[in-house]
């Protein structure tokens, strides 16, 4: 779940105090949540082909969008007969968020020169931020960043391929599971943001079911997709204000 | 679609997530810490995945649908409330739709 919801910094083990162990520490967590994340790439590939890209498209979008959410979302509304505006707009409006985790790098990463914030940027994602934010002192930041970036990258565009191919084989019962498998994907990134404990949890339960109801309710009458884009902006406008009174 | 039109969509979708990375690393840090602009920001991604989950679940070509999807999305909300990992819960629901497929024709 390359760039998926949840809050950074959250499921990061704590790093003992001292260097050497922490900075072996702040490895294995970082590779062990790259290989995990990872192996999702695998729901993506197949997703991505079930919703009419070949393998090539797939794994064309962990190469070069890499950031989870936005990829799945992309599909998802294109594999509902949406159209390419709605289908480019659902991923951008989920990719605003890696924007503000970029800020937030910023000042830990201080990418020297244009090519190296060019790389850097690349990988700027939910689990990258989680970890380099969660890290003791900035210089082990750093290296969380990367370690975390290079092996989510390596094993989620591996998993991408190994899913995309395989998709191809699956014959109307394993189709079914795979239709059942993406509401349920995308259901398991939206769910950390409405647990009992998350920052805000009522609100965003409030927005998350206002955001369906207002799916459900358009899908007659609008273009496939357009009713995801068209749900958030309704929330949006609807919500504002009593969002800023409960944060008060 | 044609395949033409899907390479567009990939590389003009991914061309703009790329752009709003490099922009948060780029920007002056005020603009984007803008209480309103950060108001936004943690709520878009819950609409989203709201009406994302709501689409995928209960509509087809338009229309709304029950099938088994909603079996395995009701399947995925349980897993997710005993807080099973991800891939659990996947497997999980992919499970109970193709199940429903059996049973149901």
């Amino acid at each position: 779940m390359v760039g998926v919801g949840g809050d950074p910094g959250r499921r990061i083990t704590r790093v003992p105090g001292v260097p050497r162990s922490a900075r072996s520490a702040t490895l294995r967590d970082a590779v062990g949540l790259g290989v995990a994340v990872g192996l999702y790439g695998v729901a993506f590939g197949a997703a991505a082909v079930g919703a009419g890209l070949d393998p090539w498209q797939a794994l064309a979008m962990s190469l070069l969008m890499f950031t989870g959410a936005s990829q799945f979302a992309l599909v998802g509304v294109l594999g509902a007969g949406g159209g390419a505006l709605a289908a480019i707009g659902s991923a951008l409006l989920l990719g605003t968020r890696n924007t503000v985790y970029g800020v937030r790098l910023a000042p830990m990463l201080a990418p020297r020169g244009r090519l190296r914030r060019a790389g850097a940027a690349h990988w700027v994602i939910d689990e990258t931020t989680a970890m380099a934010v969660a890290a003791p002192d900035r210089e082990l930041g750093r290296l969380a960043f990367w370690v975390t970036g290079a092996t989510i990258y390596l094993g989620w565009n591996a998993t991408t391929l190994v899913g995309a191919l395989g998709a191809g084989a699956l014959g109307a019962m394993a189709q079914a599971a795979l239709d059942s498998v993406v509401p349920a994907a995308f259901l398991a990134l939206l769910w950390p943001r409405l647990r009992r404990g998350a920052p805000e949890a009522g609100v965003q339960r409030r927005v998350a079911l206002g955001g369906a109801v207002v799916a459900l309710a358009l899908t007659p009458f609008v273009p496939a997709g357009v009713q995801v884009v068209l749900a958030v902006v309704a929330v949006a406008l609807a919500g504002r204000p009593r969002t800023r009174e409960v944060a008060g | 679609m044609s395949t033409g039109t899907l390479w567009t969509v990939v590389l003009v979708g991914a061309a703009g997530c790329y752009l709003l990375k490099y922009a948060g690393l780029s920007v002056p840090a005020a603009w984007v810490q803008h209480p309103a602009v950060v108001r936004v920001v943690d709520f878009v991604p819950a609409a989203l995945l709201g009406a994302l989950v709501a689409v995928q679940a209960a509509t087809s070509d338009g229309a709304l649908v029950v099938d088994g999807r909603l079996v395995g999305l009701a399947v995925a909300a349980l897993a997710l409330a005993l807080r099973a990992p991800f891939i659990v819960v996947l497997v999980l629901a992919g499970a109970a739709g193709a199940l429903v497929h059996v049973v149901g024709g």
